[in-house]
Order: C-alpha cells, then structure tokens, then sequence
C-alpha cells in the first residue's frame, strides 16, 4: 500500500494553503464590488420608476428624471457606431484575411493597442483639436461621436479578427478551391460564419460608449439642456456627464437621484455586456466544427 | 477559354472579369480600414501637438513644467505652469492602485488558470469580465458617496477624498483588467510544460510556483505595465474621487490632483487659442508619449516572452 510520507503530507498542506490563500484573494477582489453594486441597488432602486426614465431633468437635475441625457446617450452610441463598425470590420477583415506577417502589420497591431491605451481625455483632446476645431463640427454630436468611434476601434476591431479568425482555414480552401476570389470567398463563407461573433463585439463596443465620460464632454455632450438634440450638428445631454455633474458639481442634491442615475447607467452597460457575453457563450456551445 | 480554330490553344490565364475587379477594390478598401488605425494614432499625436506645440516651443520653460509645483495658469499677471505637483498626484495615486491591484489580481488570475476548474472557472471570468466594463463615472460615484463616508468615519477624517480613496478605487478598476491579462499570460504557458513537471511528482503548487509563472513572465510584465498604463490614464474617477487640490502629498488622506483630471477640470474654462488652453494641451502630448511607451513597453515584453511549446 502507498504510504504517504513526511513531505507528501508537507506537500499537500502547501498545496492546500495557496489554494485557499488565491480563493480567497479572488473572493476579495470581487467581494467589495458585489457589495458596491447591493448599495447602489438599495440606495437607488427606490428612485428609478417609468416617471424617473421618461421625465426630463429640471432644476439642474434636482427633480425631475433623466429622459434627455437617456435620449442623448443613445444619440451619441448610435451616431459612434455608424462610423465605427464599418472601419473596424474593414480593418478586422484586413488584419484576419489579409495582411501578410510584414512590418506594416505589426505597426497597424501596435497602433490599435495605442488607441486602446490612450487615456481617455488625450482621445477628448484630439476630438476637440480635431472634430470641433478643424472640421468646424462645434461641440455636437457628430465630434462627440467620431470622438467616441475612435475610441472604441479597437473593441470592434479585436472581437471581429477573433470572429474571423475562429472560421476555420479548410472552410476557405474549399471555395477557393471552387474558384472564388478572396472577397467572394469572405462575403460568401467567412463573414456568414463569424456574423454573430462580430455582433458580440458590437454590443460591447454599445457598452462601452455608453459609460464613457471623458472623451464626449468637451467635444459634444453638456451639463445642461432644456431640450432634445433636433440633428448630429447640436450638442446633447449625457448619462455618463449627467451624472459626473450632479454628484460633482451640483449643490443640494437629492441622494435618492445620484445613485438612481448611477443605478440605471451601470445597468445600461453591466446588461449589454452580459448579454454580449452570454451571446459568445451560446456560439461557442453552437459550434459543429 | 476560346482559341483560334487551328493554332495552339491560346488559354486566357488573364482573365480579368469583374469580379476580379470588385476583389482588388475590395481589397484595397479593407487596407485603408487596417492603415486607418496607424492613420488616427498619428492624427491623434497630430491634432494635440497642432494645439500645444506653439506654446511647448514657445513660452514654455521645461525646467519649469518638470520641477515646479505651481501650477497657476489663470494667474493674470504671473500665470505659472509647473507640472511637478500633477505629476506626483499621478503618480501617488497610480503607486497605491498598483499597491492593491497586483497582489489580488496575479492571485485571481493564478486561482483563475491554475486552481479553479468547470464551472467555477467559467463564471469567475465572466464576473471578472464584467467588473472591467463599470464606467470609470460611476467608479467616480463610489469614490464620492460610498467610499468617502467610509474613510471619514474609519479614520476620523475630515476629508474622505484624497490618495487613499481614488488609489483604492483606481486600484479597484484596474484589478479586473490585469486579472484577464495575467490569466491570458498564464495559459498561454504550453500544458506540456505542467504536464512534464507533474510526471515528475511536483505538486500543483510546486508547477505554478517554479514552472508557469517563470515561463509567463514576460506576460505578467505586460500585465503590470498595461495595468500601470490604465491608472495613470484614468480621468473621471481621479478626477471625483482625488480632492483636486495641487499638492505633493505626504500622507495617504491628503488631497491630489492628476494629470488628466486636470485637463478634464481646466479645459471648459480655459478660452480657445490662450496660453492657458495650450498649457493644458501640452498636459496632454505629455501624456500621450508616456502612455505610448507604456504601452510599447508591453508589447515588446508580450513578443519576446511568448512561450514556445
């Protein structure tokens, strides 16, 4: 019979030991985030109603909902991907289908991790030098939004290459093989098979758009306004800078509507990333090959 | 293909038909989408430089910007633009977000990787996932109405913003981050690594401590400096949950403020074209370079440390 020794047993209690010790260092790092995300549910719930989404902010946001800033987030997500979706598949299906392993494709890989990686005020900057000073966009939509689209490149462009890059190489051979060009090859069998794994990124990038605070707040969105955007050309109110002004800068403020804001933006975003993810999680249980 | 009746077969190998017209176009249309990339990193680094150089060439004394603390661009007859004190904010505020981010998220990313298995392993990541996608606004909001009281009250302070808050919630941010990074290191260790280890008889411990953390390395590196990239870059919650108060700080409850929660504070106000708007300009060339090899930095340590198996 095995008989375990001194340093079996000595072995197995380490073992035993930095496992707990890393179980509970995960424990912590999610822990305190669970716990913020109770409060906010506690603290806000009772204000978010069908009244809270649908009223327009007055009195500087002291009453009232927060119709306008929903409204002009949506304005500004859809505008970001109309100009985003298109680069970033196109880029993707360069990166994946095309580019050979050469110096440029290294240079095209390090810039997307660069615009990954600059902060997000330096992209405000640049919206505001470019989009609302050189293209003479004004603080708009529009700049808010290109501002926005660039931003989020590389999520569209990450999660397209991976969508393609999961079609397997004998799906292309094959209609080569049949005499198809590149661009048949990929409109016909490679996109067809990666669309919903392009989808999940899009619904990330959504989520990300919706949150982000810094890049649209000089170059589009405002802490206040009485009225709705009529075009892309005007400026608009914001989830994101909503409630960076009511729990910055505005005096006297209702508690019960801070965390109801920050209630339903981290909603907006923690729900379509879940969704985005249980979507990737579908697929891939999906998958015959 | 058709060939003179007579001669030898003449076959057309150039057939340049319109779908061979419509692939080149196509092709040539998903390059300019690839270059576009390189195109909006560079017309990023054009567009800011457009709006600072004048003053960086110009009025600006480095010496200055490097080792003043007075930063008093609205002063109308002395304005002042010493960065020293933004840069030490930054750089407190960064030190402390790393101090608690990195023990917790290698550990995570370890138990992730190398302990956790099935179910438990899938739903961590997912969770993991979802903490890196909370807006840094509301990471701000926390700062400000759950974190402050709590210092205030856990410290006897009159204050609850300072270092010690926006450093934890900093810290808190880039956790999720470098968790999925390190983990993505730690698996991209070949398994025949752990499996030649475990037929020698080292237990679990003993393969992740002398086997898959040395070969991964280089991916932790990267980790670490990508998770350092993210702190020193983020506005909305340093910028609430800081104090905002120029200051070299002495103590963890004392009040900072960075880098990018200065332009984030500054730019509404400052006027279009004034030396003050081309001040905050210059914060923001300053900060694009460093963040850029920051992030060169990161890749180079991915490149040269994939492993090979």
């Amino acid at each position: 019979m095995f008989q375990a020794t001194a340093l079996n047993e000595r072995n197995r209690r380490v073992e035993f030991l930095f496992r707990v010790l890393f179980g509970l260092m995960t424990v912590l790092l999610v822990a305190p985030v669970l716990i913020i995300l109770a409060l906010l549910i506690r603290e806000g719930g009772p204000a978010v109603s069908f009244d809270f989404l649908f009223t327009p902010p007055s009195d500087q946001g002291r009453q009232g909902g927060i119709l306008f800033p929903l409204v002009g987030t949506i304005w500004l997500v859809v505008v970001a991907l109309l100009a985003s979706v298109p680069i970033g598949v196109a880029a993707a299906i360069y990166l994946s289908e095309y580019a050979p392993d050469n110096l440029l494709t290294r240079l095209i890989n390090l810039a997307i991790i660069n615009l990954a990686g600059v902060p997000s005020i330096v992209h405000a900057l640049f919206g505001v030098g470019a989009f609302v000073v050189f293209f003479r966009f004004g603080i708009s939509i529009l700049a808010a939004s290109l501002t926005l689209a660039i931003m989020t490149l590389p999520v569209v462009i990450v999660s397209t290459r991976e969508a393609l890059q999961a079609v397997p190489m004998a799906f292309r051979e094959a209609c080569w093989n049949m005499g198809a060009t590149r661009w048949e090859t990929i409109r016909r069998v490679v996109l067809p098979n990666a669309i919903s794994g392009i989808l999940t990124g899009v619904i990330l990038e959504v989520s990300r758009s919706a949150g982000e605070t810094a890049p649209i707040m000089f170059t589009g969105a405002v802490t206040f306004l009485p009225f709705l955007p009529a075009g892309v050309l005007e400026p608009t109110m914001a989830m994101s800078l909503h409630l960076f002004t009511i729990s910055n800068s505005v005096p006297n403020m209702p508690d019960e509507i801070k965390f109801g804001t920050a209630l339903v933006l981290i909603s907006m975003v923690l729900l379509m990333n879940a969704a985005s993810i249980a979507f990737r999680m579908y697929l891939r249980g999906k998958k015959k090959w | 293909m058709p060939a003179d009746s007579g001669s030898i077969a003449k076959v057309d190998l150039d057939h340049r038909g319109r779908s061979w017209y419509v692939d080149k176009a196509v092709g040539g249309l998903v390059f300019v989408g690839g270059v576009s990339a390189i195109v909006f990193v560079m017309g990023i680094f054009v567009f800011i430089s457009r709006e600072g150089f004048g003053f960086v060439f110009g009025t600006l004394d480095i010496g200055e910007f490097l080792t003043s603390i007075e930063w008093r661009p609205t002063s109308e007859n002395n304005p002042r633009y010493g960065a020293l004190a933004l840069i030490a904010g930054t750089a407190a505020v960064t030190g402390l977000a790393m101090l608690v981010a990195v023990p917790f998220s290698l550990g995570a990313a370890i138990f992730i990787a190398e302990f956790a298995t099935g179910r438990t392993r899938e739903g961590l990541k997912v969770l993991v996932e979802l903490l890196a996608a909370i807006p840094s606004v509301v990471w701000g909001f926390i700062g400000l109405s759950i974190m402050s009281p709590l210092i205030i009250d856990t410290f006897d302070q009159p204050v609850g913003v300072g270092v010690l808050n926006s450093g934890v919630i900093l810290g808190l941010m880039a956790a999720p981050i470098m968790t999925t990074i390190a983990e993505d290191a730690l698996k991209a260790v070949p398994d025949s690594y752990r499996e030649a280890a475990e037929a020698m008889g080292a237990t679990r411990w003993q393969v992740v401590w002398q086997v898959v953390l040395p070969a991964g390395r280089n991916g932790l590196v990267a980790a670490l400096l990508l998770g350092v990239g993210r702190g020193f870059g983020e506005t909305m919650a340093v910028l609430m949950a800081s104090g905002h108060a120029i200051n070299i700080p002495t103590s963890p409850f004392d009040s900072v403020r960075a880098l990018t929660a200065t332009i984030a504070a500054e730019l509404g106000d400052a006027p279009r074209g004034s030396e003050h708007y081309q001040a905050l300009f210059t914060l923001g060339i300053f900060l694009f370079v460093i963040t850029f090899l920051i992030n060169l930095a990161a890749d180079f340590a991915v490149r040269r440390g994939a492993p090979r198996g």
